[in-house]
């Protein structure tokens, strides 16, 4: 799947680039499902002695093994292929406190696993500016319900229901870089019931 | 006029010599009083009446920010520069009247830092005094590599590596001693921040390694103070006052407006911080840019000069002020 361009929008939705091979002291690339397109593609345009010092998190989702064998075949220092954002999250901290100064951090596929990752990358010191982002597959989002505070993963449609508290939800550009999520507001606070139909917007 | 700096009334309470070159003065507020807060790495400029010349040169405050008590700078003597810090060392005495500026931070800690990394070269070690004051007080995380001549001219070294035992560490050049800034900047942890004040060759070596070996830019901080050059006397015309001012061989154009009575911003004085950007109307000649703040296409377009540090040379310059 191709790259995503997202249309112009408030100043809080997180906009993308496309990853380019830096100078560092090491590279740590965390992607999940077509994120494996961006990273086969910077595979190109590095030098060699590249991938020893890099550390590649990978979690396929619905893509199996698509790409795993071939981001394997790349040659990094470290290759790990996870089933989940969560089970890779621990992995991802360790690998960030034992990062120095100069590792550069490549995040690349859904803005669920972009998010997530950076804000662990943050949180860790690097300047969020300094971080590269490539949003590759799924446009679908991670929502917040700012009613019940619950998470919803992968919503496609506008509204969508709550995971948590069931409350349908206006699917808002408005996003929190602490928590890694869009903001979902209840659709028919003012007029109880009047739930417009559902759109599918994002894929 | 500067901006935004409203000018404090104070009175020397201290001039201490330091070393063979350095001397550090002390300020307290004229009648009593405290002085407005600072934070570390914030400078402050001082007014020296030099005969019919006003001198305004900017120090870095290296006292305790939370002392509200007193001001203190080090002024290092530049028997070559232009006269200001000699003012400072032969004219000023205990007990005398002069005016200085609010403090301004171009050089502020980033409090997001998990660790600061501080490198300073000679004199630069002042403004980390009061930074190291701000964070010792906050109980940071922070490590000073000091360069110095010798350890006669290693300005408060001794007195530093004794209030901050294992965190300071003093480099003699007379010893060949060096800073080891590849090692040291391959190991530091996530969340670091370098913050580099010396010599213009300090500065360009430690942003110039730090960004090849992958350091974010955010991360690197630097503040070194241009001393306005000398150079060859010329006019310029300034549309707005309607003035022609003539510029002075060791005179620099923001001062020669400043005496024409023309209200030029200024901030730094030493071509730092981008407030003294003015806009140039025409000219036939050539700029010479001696500033850090505007970038090479801006310095090639020939349509913005920083008249802090900045000089021409040719036939005519017109300035929007």
């Amino acid at each position: 799947m191709s790259k995503t361009e997202f249309p112009p929008s408030i100043k809080s939705r997180p906009v993308y680039g496309e990853l380019e091979p830096r100078a560092g002291s090491g590279h740590l690339m965390i992607a999940d499902a077509e994120g494996a397109e961006a990273i086969l593609g910077l595979a190109k345009s590095v030098d060699p002695g590249f991938w020893a010092k890099t550390h590649i998190i990978y979690i396929p989702k619905k893509t199996g093994t698509k790409y795993s064998s071939q981001l394997e075949q790349l040659g990094a220092g470290q290759y790990y292929c996870g089933p989940s954002y969560e089970a890779a999250q621990s992995r991802i901290r360790r690998a960030l406190q034992n990062c120095h100064m100069g590792t550069q951090v490549y995040l690349t596929g859904t803005e669920s696993l972009m998010g997530q990752a950076m804000h662990e990358a943050v949180t860790a010191g690097i300047p969020h500016t300094a971080i590269q982002t490539e949003h590759r597959g799924s446009t679908a989002r991670r929502m917040q319900c700012v009613h019940c505070k619950g998470i919803t993963e992968d919503v496609t449609t506008d509204p969508f229901e709550c995971s948590h508290c069931g409350l349908s939800l206006f699917v808002r550009d408005h996003y929190s870089r602490r928590i890694a999520a869009f903001q979902g507001v209840r659709v028919d606070a003012e007029d109880p019931g009047n739930i417009p139909e559902k759109v599918e917007l994002f894929k | 006029m500067s901006a935004g700096t409203a000018k404090l009334n104070v009175t020397v309470a201290e001039v201490k010599p330091i070393n063979d070159l350095v001397t550090r003065f002390k300020f307290v507020r004229t009648g009593g009083g405290d002085l407005p807060t600072f934070s570390g790495g914030a400078h402050t400029v001082v007014e020296m009446q030099d005969g019919d010349i006003t001198r305004l040169n900017a120090y870095s405050l290296m006292s305790n920010p939370a002392d509200r008590g007193a001001y203190t700078i080090s002024v290092r003597r530049d028997d070559q520069g232009r006269g200001g810090s000699k003012f400072m060392h032969t004219r000023v005495i205990e007990g005398m009247e002069m005016v200085i500026s609010n403090p301004v931070n171009l050089f502020s800690l980033d409090l997001r830092a998990k660790k600061h990394l501080m490198l300073a070269g000679g004199i630069g070690i002042t403004p980390f005094m009061a930074q190291m004051h701000q964070l010792s007080m906050m109980d940071g995380h922070f490590e000073l590599h000091y360069s110095v001549r010798t350890a006669s001219l290693g300005t408060y070294a001794k007195e530093l590596s004794e209030r901050y035992p294992g965190k300071v560490h003093i480099y003699h050049d007379d010893q060949n001693e060096a800073i080891d800034l590849k090692t040291l900047l391959a190991n530091q942890p996530l969340g670091t921040h370098v913050y580099v004040c010396g010599p213009k060759g300090m500065i360009e070596w430690v942003h110039g390694t730090a960004e090849a070996m992958g350091w974010p830019r955010e991360a690197v901080h630097s503040e070194e103070f241009l001393a306005p050059a000398s150079g060859k006397p010329f006019e310029v015309k300034c549309a707005v006052s309607n003035k022609i001012v003539q510029v002075g061989e060791h005179q620099s154009l923001l001062e020669a407006l400043e005496a024409a009575g023309i209200d030029a911003p200024y901030l730094c004085r030493g071509g730092a911080c981008g407030q003294c950007e003015t806009n140039v109307i025409g000219y036939d000649g050539k700029f010479l840019h001696y500033d850090h703040w505007l970038t090479d296409e801006q310095k090639a377009g020939g349509k913005h000069i920083m008249p802090c540090v900045s000089r021409f040379e040719g036939k005519t310059l017109v300035l929007d002020r």
